[in-house]
């Protein structure tokens, strides 16, 4: 069974929800929408205190090409334009709404009849990008890279692939495997609309084993739209495979070269199965992006749930919808427990790129004390980039940031596979972060030079 | 809110190993290799192991203690121990105990933690502490019992190793050592002449085994030693089969299995990326048979390990682990 | 008597070849450096803490010499050896040195324990930096002290102290030599080095940088400036200004006569290298303070642009 070459690791699993079927969250009182939802310019507020908005009417534009709009995604008045602690952990302007009712702005198609490009064959590759630009669209995985930035490949890269991030690797995470099972034909729709958008024949789903009613159910319905080349990759349960370097490597056999190279460079274009999903609804049926499934676990939770959420939702409310948050709680994480941002209270809203919330209790939130390192060089074995964490973060805690620069340290993807597999317990990751966060600072200053 | 949240970088999970889960594994892959030893060297292999252990881990415990003013304790994590069953493994079990402890106040003392200790020390601590003593004291660390007399006194016989015999083979024309010497398959449960641990070779098979599955060691270092040792000895034996034995037996011989699987795999003292390491098994392998067949020494493992040692850290700069899309680059 | 002989005529040839030898590669290879360099480095302190911003003391050495044939030593400065040693450096090069006012490290952070409320347990590496990339800290404020001591780290005097009780740095004013060590490190810019008046370094200082809405930094910490406007009232000498939600006193400006000090309502405003103030107005105090403080005294404006200063909690 294929994967990629170097490293990864096997974190225990803990898919607690996998055969929740998705729920719809109840809305919220005051839904909070966070300017930055996405990597790049936060967008700009185009409302103000008193304005009346309804489900589907913009809020914020974009604030640049690396940007997107953003929509309300309930019907009410402006409460307010103010901040909001988001997952970040700091302030950060945010437009506040109480909801009043459930009004949908006309132009969307609430109808869930599935819609494919067979009944609009006039769409061309400029209409889909535009409307998912228009829609807010962003990466579901985590990262929020605006969708339509990764559809326009710079002049000179020819990309040959569609390649569909359908692993979900991190652990808990359910949502990816619920959205599948629940709704694979517009997932389908949604990556011809993608390989139409670039223009290449060949789409493939990477999907790892462990999720074998996905693949059987994927397959099948993917034989329906046999004009399209699409092939679902059965893949080993290994992480970090919804990294984009690895899935490409996992899937077609390439490796993307150092930074500052994309992926499009050697012919891949990746997207979240989220993304595929929320590209339909862009393209098809008129509705912006404003909700989506994010999976609530943990292992103390009463009953760890799939939901379909209303973004600005805040997380406290479907903490609620799972049984409450238990009394023992120690951190609450958003996103899967490899990659996520510990959050500073529940009240953080959802937002674009909001996966899961993970709730841990004391114990597991603690940290064993970290011990010398006993050069045992697991996290050399581990590390997925071929990199060396152990001297990297060493490098990095001596502040030596050219010899940091020379053993790559910008090649760093921050999975935490290091991190995870020392036995000493040495946060390898948090010094080497902000090392890449430096080096990669410098090497900016030096090109503006 | 009620109760505070833990904020922390991610990841927030981990994969529950720790150092002294490594420790304690490799002293269970030992256990084997440990049995034998007190089948065929009885009570006094048992008495050294223990003077071994308890020595090595008092020395660590007042160094921190008294000298570094540690508070933090380090002797749980098992490292001193593995260093005292090791040092113990490559000593005869008929060693007086005095020298015994001396080796493991080296071992200790000097070679780890002057270093400051679990994870900063240059060289392995249990062979520096075996060369220490074969340097200063060579009758002593020479004087082998004759194995599968239990419970016999510490003055008991002594035999000849076959590696002695192997270097007496190499370095003169009587042929007679070669009758004297044990077959291959005695030498592989263990039944001849040698160090406390490094006469049953089986047994260390089934540590390297055991080690192997629960990803304590790869095979990376191991292999290299003991292919490297079999081709050489091979090209040697081939050149001249009445000087130089044949390869299978210079692998079985001496403590190349004991120093490949538990000496040479050491976490501290061995390179970190895979290529490193097969360039560091390969010299090793090279090395050993370079002593053993020309050298001063009938045993040149140990020597060989304690030198790769010293290049370890040459060896880490220079090799690094493939870089992802380094392949596409070229 | 032969044995005795060639001995020496061998060890004699020796000696001469490698003599020889010697004196040819220094002469080929001599590197020639300016004595003076030498010189000034030999008043120099020797501590090699940077703080001049050249690497060490030798560096500090060519700059001056440098300098000095350029025609002026303005803006070189030792912060170690302070006047005296640039006096004796000046006295080396045949220069002159200006003056330059005294300069402290001010940690402008009142956020004690007692005064923020912790909200959140940081459970990461002791560091500012990867605390500062975590979120906004144990407390509700994003621009105070993280206390994980960065600080404390990077000061080659030991002048910087971590205050168990408070959970912030304290400066030892008489260990401090501004070389801005700490000011570099503190992720938060936190530490200022900030010109001070007079031989006892005397200052008054807005100890906050919350630029917080005066409710959100009030909800933060009960010692946050709250940019009520109050100092600036008071001022007599424009020295104070509220930008970004927090006051800054510029210390070109100040006369240390402290009337703001009384009336900030949060007590974010302090004084240092001062007595304490007796509970009430004491004008007296205030204005035998102010009259050394106007003697003539040039300093170098650190962080111009910067000019929000915050009250601080106690004094």
């Amino acid at each position: 069974m294929k994967t990629f070459r170097i490293g990864g690791v096997h974190p225990a699993e803990n898919k607690l929800s996998a055969a929740e079927p998705i729920k719809v969250a109840e809305l919220p009182k005051v839904a909070v929408f966070p300017m930055g939802q996405h990597i790049g310019a936060p967008a700009k507020p185009v409302v103000a205190k008193g304005d009346k908005v309804k489900v589907g009417t913009m809020i914020a534009e974009a604030g640049g090409f690396v940007s997107a709009p953003i929509y309300s995604s309930v019907s009410g008045t402006v409460l307010k334009v103010d901040t909001v602690v988001d997952a970040s952990g700091y302030a950060k302007p945010a437009v506040y709404i109480t909801v009043e009712g459930d009004e949908w702005e006309e132009s969307i198609d609430r109808s869930t009849e599935l819609v494919t490009l067979n009944d609009r064959p006039e769409l061309t590759s400029k209409d889909i990008i535009e409307k998912i630009k228009n829609a807010g669209v962003v990466g579901m995985g985590g990262a929020c890279f605006p969708t339509h930035v990764k559809l326009s490949p710079p002049p000179g890269s020819k990309p040959e692939w569609v390649i569909i991030n359908a692993v979900e690797c991190e652990p808990y995470l359910t949502a990816d495997h619920r959205l599948m099972l629940e709704h694979a034909d517009e997932i389908l729709v949604g990556v011809t609309l993608l390989m139409k958008a670039v223009n290449v024949n060949k789409g493939y789903i990477g999907i790892e084993n462990n999720k074998p009613d996905a693949i059987k159910l994927m397959t099948e319905r993917a034989k329906q739209f046999s004009q399209f080349d699409i092939e679902v990759v059965p893949l080993k349960v290994k992480y970090p495979q919804g990294g984009e370097k690895q899935l490409i490597d996992a899937v077609v056999g390439r490796q993307v070269p150092a930074p500052p190279a994309l992926p499009v460079s050697v012919g891949a274009i990746l997207q979240n199965v989220g993304t595929a999903y929320a590209v339909y609804e862009a393209v098809m049926k008129n509705k912006p992006l404003f909700e989506r499934i994010v999976t609530v676990t943990g292992k103390s939770l009463a009953h760890p749930s799939n939901f379909l959420v209303r973004m600005g939702t805040p997380m406290s409310q479907l903490i609620d919808a799972c049984g409450g948050l238990p009394e023992d709680t120690g951190k609450v994480i958003g996103g899967g427990p490899m990659m996520g941002k510990a959050l500073m209270n529940t009240e953080v809203p959802i937002c674009k790129g909001s996966s899961g919330v993970l709730i841990m209790n004391d114990k597991e939130a603690r940290r064993a004390e970290a011990q010398p390192c006993i050069r045992c060089a697991k996290c050399v074995g581990a590390c997925p980039m071929g990199l060396e964490p152990y001297l990297l973060s060493k490098l990095s805690a001596y502040a030596d940031w050219e010899r940091a620069e020379a053993e790559d340290i910008t090649s760093c993807i921050e999975c935490g596979s290091c991190s995870f597999t020392c036995p000493s317990h040495r946060p390898l990751l948090d010094q080497i972060r902000l090392g890449k966060a430096t080096v990669m600072g410098i090497i900016r200053s030096r090109n503006v030079k | 809110m009620a109760n505070q949240l833990t904020v922390s970088l991610s990841p927030h999970v981990h994969s529950g190993d720790s150092v002294s889960k490594n420790m304690y594994g490799v002293l269970i892959a030992l256990i084997p290799a440990l049995l034998c030893s007190f089948i065929y060297f009885g009570l006094g292999a048992i008495l050294v192991t223990a003077v071994s252990v308890a020595s090595c881990v008092f020395f660590e415990w007042a160094i921190n203690k008294y000298m570094l003013k540690n508070s933090q304790t380090t002797i749980c994590d098992g490292s001193a121990i593995l260093t005292g069953v090791l040092l113990a493994f490559n000593v005869p079990s008929n060693i007086p105990l005095w020298i015994l402890i001396l080796g493991a106040l080296f071992a200790i003392g000097v070679v780890k933690m002057t270093f400051g200790g679990l994870g900063c020390n240059l060289f392995n601590p249990a062979l520096a502490g075996r060369a220490f003593l074969l340097i200063s004291f060579p009758v002593q660390m020479t004087t082998w019992p004759v194995p599968g007399q239990a419970f016999m006194t510490v003055d008991g016989e002594t035999a000849a190793t076959p590696l002695a015999l192997l270097k007496q083979m190499a370095k003169s024309d009587d042929l007679s050592a070669i009758d004297q010497m044990p077959d291959s398959l005695s030498m592989l449960i263990g039944n001849t002449g040698g160090a406390m641990g490094e006469v049953c070779e089986l047994a260390i098979l089934i540590g390297f085994c055991y080690m192997l599955w629960k990803g304590i060691i790869t095979w990376h270092i191991p292999v290299s030693i003991v292919a490297t040792v079999f081709v050489f000895a091979g090209l040697l034996h081939l050149a001249d089969p009445l000087h130089y034995a044949n390869p299978v037996y210079q692998v079985v011989s001496g403590g190349l299995l004991l120093g490949a699987v538990f000496m040479a795999t050491d976490y501290v003292t061995s390179p970190m990326s895979k290529k490193g390491q097969i360039v560091y098994g390969v010299a090793i392998g090279f090395l050993t048979i370079v002593i053993r067949t020309w050298g001063a020494y009938p045993e040149g493992m140990s020597f060989a390990i304690l030198i790769m040692n010293a290049f370890t850290p040459l060896i880490n700069t220079y090799f690094k682990p493939k870089r992802f899309g380094e392949v596409v680059k070229k | 008597m032969n044995v005795i002989l060639i001995a020496v005529i061998v060890l004699g040839a020796i000696g001469l070849i490698a003599a020889l030898v010697l004196y040819f590669t220094s002469k080929k290879f001599a590197v020639k450096e300016d004595p003076r360099i030498g010189q000034v480095n030999e008043v120099l302190p020797g501590a090699n803490c940077g703080g001049c911003g050249f690497p060490g003391c030798g560096g500090m050495a060519s700059a001056c010499v440098k300098a000095a044939d350029a025609g002026s030593l303005e803006g070189l400065n030792c912060p170690v050896g302070g006047q005296p040693v640039m006096e004796k450096v000046a006295a080396i090069l045949g220069m002159k040195v200006e003056a330059s006012a005294p300069k402290l490290a001010v940690v402008r952070c009142n956020g004690t324990c007692e005064n923020r409320p912790r909200t959140v347990i940081y459970d990461g590496v002791k560091s500012c930096r990867i605390a500062n990339t975590t979120c906004m800290g144990e407390t509700a404020c994003a621009y105070g002290c993280l206390g994980c001591g960065d600080c404390v780290n990077a000061c080659q005097f030991g002048a910087i102290k971590m205050n168990e009780t408070t959970g912030l740095p304290e400066v030892d004013t008489t260990k401090c030599t501004a070389c801005g060590a700490c000011a570099k490190a503190c992720p938060r810019n936190i530490i200022e080095i900030r010109t001070m008046k007079g031989a006892k370094k005397m200052g008054v200082v807005v100890e906050c940088m919350n630029k917080d809405k005066g409710a959100v930094a009030m909800k933060a910490c009960k010692a946050a400036c709250i940019a009520c406007q109050k100092c600036v009232k008071v001022c007599t000498f424009d020295a104070i200004h509220v930008e970004n939600n927090v006051a800054y006193i510029d210390p070109e400006k100040c006369r240390n006569c402290r009337k703001c000090e009384q009336e900030c309502p949060k007590k974010v405003i302090h004084a240092i290298n001062m007595p304490a103030l007796k509970p009430k107005p004491a004008p007296e105090a205030a204005a035998t303070a102010a009259k050394p403080a106007a003697a003539p005294v040039k300093p170098t404006s650190p962080e111009a642009p910067k000019a929000p200063a915050a009250p601080k909690t106690e004094a």
